[in-house]
């Protein structure tokens, strides 16, 4: 309550407007071009989205298609050929601490431990000792680590990896968190509590998330919206409302609903395959 | 417990086909006819213990390894980490490293005789020259290895260049580092003995030769013995002072 009021103070926007204000992300006629000349290709074809602050999206589609791209050209990797992206009214150049980003897989720095990775963005920001410390008690607190705070990543399972490195993304608090395939390389039982885990982390920062996946049952069951993919150039084609309630638990993945959306993402990505399969075909008889 | 037993058997057998061999004077393919037997070494051994002459070639050849090796670090990372970073650097300075580097030490000796002042400079600087290739090359290879996931994840956390250098580049370039490291430890012996046959009037290299034409083939094995343990416990120290900044490499949940 404490903290309403003090926005409340400084912030002259309505009350609505409030509660995750960062992290309105604008895409808009993004192009990605790998390679030159006669070699080049093209992995993202004119993408055209708009994120509200708060939103947790999900992009969906088969591998290859060019989603991790457009993730990365969010991020600041990849430079956009034509069009531009647009956080928060600032016009991404390059990767910066705003947009917190968690990658498929051994992406912790193996050389610190789990306590060094995550104060690596609050050191980098130069931070007082203080304020580092407290960042990195909560941060460990909630994603359920502080046991294992001096161990170094090479001595955690997978799943507490990725738990790092979605602490170590949050400690800057980003406005935006951008998440690669981050439980991809995990088992499925594993996979399943990472994915419960994330929205439990998620109601409390309610950053935007942007969360690339393959896995139909993922998205469905963690965005608030899921936006297709096609392969080859990539595109966006299907843009889906997933209004399922929140709090979301394993008794989501069995409701019909959820049943009714898994269908139709299956049909339009089973569409999409199909058409650039028989295209490939075609291209070589 | 069973593999440091095995290890002393081993060590035993060989000792017991030594003996075998030169107290029966074999003389089939290889001739044992003048080699000691190794009573013979042992006794030769506690006599030079207790001359202080022995010492001295010891630290001298000591001395040598670790002024040329210190100097090869000093001048051979820095080296290899500009030439891993910069296509420039790497273009300017390999050219150099693949004309030199399979020139073998004894064969710079006539050189290095002209070039340095004095004959102590001088096998230093063989010494230096076989240390330094293996360290510029690992901490090359060290250096451009480093994941570009690793690179991407530290920009997203604000890290600009130096502090990706600092934090990313050169901590994952650092077991590289080490295994040039301990490979040039051992080769800075190979050279630093070659250049104590040769010239100098000090040295374990120098007394293993001297040795031989002073017909005090005792000597000969003694000397030879030094040198392998010395190397072998040079290259160990290397690697076991880096262990402190390598822990995360340790696997196992």
């Amino acid at each position: 309550m404490a903290i309403v009021t003090a926005l409340k103070k400084t912030d002259p926007l309505p009350a609505a407007a409030q509660p995750a204000a960062r992290g309105r992300i604008s895409i808009e006629t993004v192009s990605v071009v790998f390679g030159r000349g006669e070699a080049s290709h093209l992995a993202v074809d004119r993408a055209q989205l708009e994120i509200p602050a708060g939103q947790f999206v999900c992009l969906l589609g088969p591998s290859g298609c060019g989603k991790s791209t457009l993730l990365n050209s969010i991020a600041g990797y990849v430079e956009p050929a034509t069009g531009r992206i647009i956080v928060d009214g600032v016009r991404v150049e390059r990767p910066g601490p705003d947009r917190g980003m968690v990658f498929q897989q051994y992406s912790l720095f193996p050389w610190k431990t789990v306590r060094q990775n995550i104060e690596f963005g609050p050191r980098m920001a130069k931070k007082n000792a203080a304020e580092i410390d407290e960042i990195v008690m909560r941060q460990l607190e909630m994603v359920g680590l502080t046991a294992h705070a001096a161990k170094f990543p090479s001595m955690l399972s997978g799943g507490m990896q990725q738990r790092v490195g979605i602490a170590r993304a949050l400690a800057n608090s980003p406005s935006v968190l951008l998440m690669d395939e981050p439980f991809g390389a995990l088992d499925a039982q594993t996979r399943t509590l990472m994915q419960e885990n994330l929205l439990g982390i998620w109601n409390e920062v309610r950053s935007t998330v942007v969360f690339v996946t393959h896995d139909i049952d993922e998205a469905v069951f963690l965005a608030d919206r899921v936006i297709v993919m096609s392969t080859a150039p990539g595109r966006l084609i299907a843009d889906i409302e997933i209004d399922l309630p929140r709090p979301r638990t394993l008794d989501t993945f069995t409701s019909s609903a959820f049943m009714l959306l898994k269908k139709q993402c299956l049909e339009l990505i089973r569409q999409e395959t199909m058409r650039g399969f028989h295209q490939v075909q075609g291209g070589h008889a | 417990m069973t593999r440091y037993a095995i290890r002393i058997l081993a060590v035993i057998i060989a000792l017991g086909v030594w003996h075998f061999a030169s107290t029966m004077k074999i003389d089939f393919i290889v001739s044992f006819k003048n080699i000691p037997s190794p009573l013979v070494v042992g006794s030769a051994l506690g006599d030079l213990l207790t001359s202080s002459k022995f010492y001295v070639h010891i630290l001298v050849s000591i001395k040598r390894i670790c002024i040329g090796f210190v100097l090869a670090c000093l001048l051979g990372i820095p080296i290899g980490i500009l030439m891993g970073r910069s296509r420039f650097a790497e273009d300017l300075i390999l050219p150099y490293i693949e004309v030199l580097r399979p020139i073998p030490a004894v064969a710079w000796i006539p050189l290095a005789i002209l070039m340095w002042p004095t004959e102590e400079s001088s096998i230093i600087f063989i010494t230096f020259l076989g240390a330094i290739f293996p360290i510029v090359l690992n901490t090359i290879h060290g250096v451009e290895q480093t994941p570009e996931v690793l690179v991407r994840a530290s920009q997203s956390l604000g890290a600009g260049k130096g502090a990706i250098f600092w934090h990313v580049v050169l901590p994952g370039a650092l077991p590289s580092i080490v295994t040039g490291l301990a490979i040039a430890m051992g080769v800075s012996w190979f050279s630093l003995l070659a250049g104590e046959i040769i010239s100098g009037q000090y040295g374990i290299g120098y007394f293993t030769w001297s040795s031989y034409t002073l017909v005090q083939y005792p000597q000969i094995i003694i000397g030879m013995l030094v040198i392998g343990l010395l190397g072998t416990g040079s290259t160990a120290l290397v690697r076991r002072s880096a262990q402190p900044f390598l822990r995360w490499q340790v696997k196992g949940r």
